[in-house]
């Protein structure tokens, strides 16, 4: 097979042209990698890490987002319990299970998902949150499972749901099929918390790409995205080996999306708690 | 790709057979040593086809000769009725769908067809769908499940199509909602990976009651270049991808994500349709009078738990 035949994208791992883009680095000064400015880091932080020159939105962790989306104090985890295995013994260049923990020791977190319930401006929330860091965010049997026992508790207690997603990397190559069913399972429990009424906002954050874009991540009945974020099915580096034309500017951002009728609206990170409020006094029960 | 590399020996010894057949036809010593050879041919096919490596299943699966939706859909079912178009945008060739008989059940079948000559296969984008396949898929299940016709998916892709057009349409959109509609739409839902089973693009037509996968045929959350691409940092490592990726029937099966392994003809599909196509045919006959032996509710309940099952996962219960 040529590289010119299409391959399937769900799991392309956009981390590597990307990595100086992901966080604010250390240092006293970071360059914003979208107007390249020289941007104090303490000023970015102030501003939830967004770029005071251009308002691009840097990576956030997932333990930030719920410090900045849910009232204090109010989080309350779920399913902490739940740790990765290695099904099929994966091994590339190096094993998934020593990929595993060094990535565990690396980011502090046990797998890509945090989930739990909290309050946003006084409103009880179950929340989801995938977090970049962790092998591109990408959806193994871990964050399957979190998001579809998020999802049935959200309909059993009948919360209003929110899921941020930040996975560039789809669904988990490591785990094989087992990931990709995950998109299934996921999917299939929101089907459910559908026809029991609940409200689904789901969240878009650089990168959303993939078997998250193509499951959970699109089912949102109300769906934002944070500015200028990149979103989309197959990597743009696939597209690119398929039909071998450079791709228009902007192609796979929020903005592109947002014309192509795919996102209800866009969301600047310091507005995302009025805007969540807001949606749940609308659709909420 | 017209032989594949293991393939090499048996189609040699074919070849001997033949030029002995048409040389000395009337000879009863070459009648004998004929007989002799195809015994040892078979011996040879059996071999080579029960030890094939994950890369060799794929290159199977996507042999030239191999069947197709459009094959099945003569040999398997009677009275196919072609629905066109996903009423929004168009009429992907990559994607067929209609009304069929299968035996006196009449059904509805949807697969994704690659195409034979050049022309079909650039027709049909090599198997590879657009969002106005997939939305033309639903829309025609969702019909389906109106009149109470069981559904048939035959999945053969090497993906969704990675495009522009295909992003601009919502390709992430329409694979979404339809493992969210195909998860609890009430009707009998079997689905069989009859070649390639390329991650979302499968899977969009992927969700039933019944999943099962043709004994050659791979199902896998990326194809064996792509991942090779990304982790191996070239496709020329695609054969070990292939291996890492576990994405053969065999062990599908063992991990729970296919129903059934539907056994190939000897040296597999691509030499002998017909053969092939009746043991699919008393596959999905055979599944379907089990299915329909439930009521509705029960069915879509099962299915959800079927996928809810899926994953492998530690859990501490006490700390």
């Amino acid at each position: 097979m040529s590289s010119s035949e299409p391959v399937a994208a769900e799991a392309e791992d956009l981390s590597l042209p990307r990595r100086k883009k992901r966080g604010v680095p250390e240092g006293l000064w970071i360059r914003c990698p979208d107007c390249s400015s020289a941007v104090f880091r303490k000023e970015a932080e102030k501003r939830m890490n967004v770029c005071p020159e251009c308002g691009y939105h840097f990576y956030l962790s997932a333990r930030q987002r719920i410090e900045q989306m849910l009232d204090e104090g109010t989080f309350e985890e779920w399913d902490k319990d739940l740790r990765p295995s290695d099904p099929l013994t994966f091994k590339d260049k190096k094993a998934y299970a020593d990929r595993l923990v060094a990535e565990q020791k690396r980011t502090g977190l046990v797998d890509a998902a945090i989930t739990g319930k909290g309050r946003v401006r006084a409103r009880p929330v179950a929340v989801g949150i995938t977090d970049s860091a962790f092998i591109m965010g990408s959806m193994g049997s871990v964050v399957g499972e979190k998001l579809a026992r998020l999802v049935e508790r959200a309909t059993e207690q009948d919360l209003p749901l929110i899921i941020i997603s930040g996975s560039g990397g789809g669904a988990r190559m490591h785990e094989g099929i087992l990931s990709l069913m995950q998109m299934a399972k996921v999917s299939a429990a929101l089907a459910r918390y559908d026809q029991a009424g609940g409200l689904f906002i789901s969240v878009l954050t650089n990168p959303t790409m993939g078997g998250v874009a193509a499951s959970f991540a699109s089912l949102g009945d109300v769906v934002f995205a944070e500015p200028k974020a990149l979103i989309g099915f197959a990597g743009p580096r696939t597209i690119k080996a398929t039909i071998r034309i450079e791709l228009p500017e902007g192609f796979q951002t929020s903005e592109f999306l947002l014309e192509h009728g795919y996102i209800d609206r866009i969301v600047p990170r310091d507005r995302l708690q009025t805007e969540i409020a807001r949606t749940i006094d609308y659709c909420g029960k | 790709m017209d032989t594949l590399a293991f393939e090499q020996p048996i189609e040699e010894l074919e070849a001997k057979i033949q030029q002995l057949v048409d040389q000395k036809a009337d000879d009863p010593d070459a009648r004998e040593e004929v007989r002799q050879l195809r015994k040892e041919l078979n011996e040879l096919i059996r071999n080579t086809y029960s030890n094939l490596t994950s890369w060799e299943t794929v290159q199977v699966s996507r042999h030239k000769d191999r069947p197709h939706t459009i094959d099945y859909l003569s040999l398997v079912f009677d009275d196919f009725v072609e629905l066109h178009g996903d009423k929004h945008f168009g009429d992907d060739r990559a994607m067929r769908c209609g009304f069929a008989k299968l035996g006196d059940q009449k059904v509805l079948v949807v697969g994704h067809q690659k195409g034979r000559t050049y022309q079909e296969r650039s027709k049909c984008f090599f198997g590879c769908a657009h969002p106005e396949g997939y939305r033309k898929a639903m829309a025609k299940m969702r019909l389906a499940a109106k009149y109470k016709l069981p559904v048939i998916c035959l999945i053969d892709t090497p993906g969704a199509y990675p495009g522009i057009g295909a992003e601009e349409r919502g390709q992430a959109q329409v694979i979404a909602e339809n493992m969210f509609e195909m998860s609890r739409l009430e009707t009998p839902i079997i689905c069989v990976v009859i070649g390639e089973g390329g991650s979302g693009g499968a899977l969009g037509i992927g969700v039933g009651d019944r999943v099962a996968m043709l004994e050659f045929s791979y199902y896998s959350v990326i194809s064996p270049e792509g991942c090779a691409g990304i982790l191996w940092k070239s496709a020329e490592h695609a054969s070990k991808a292939a291996e890492a990726l576990k994405f053969t029937s065999k062990y599908l099966r063992k991990f729970g994500v296919i129903d059934a392994v539907i056994e190939e003809p000897l040296g597999g599909a691509h030499r002998d349709h017909h053969q092939m196509a009746s043991r699919l045919k008393m596959y999905l006959s055979k599944t379907l009078r089990e299915l329909q032996d439930s009521p509705l509710t029960e069915l879509v309940e099962k299915r959800y738990e079927k996928f809810r099952a899926m994953g492998v996962y530690l859990e501490d219960t006490a700390v």
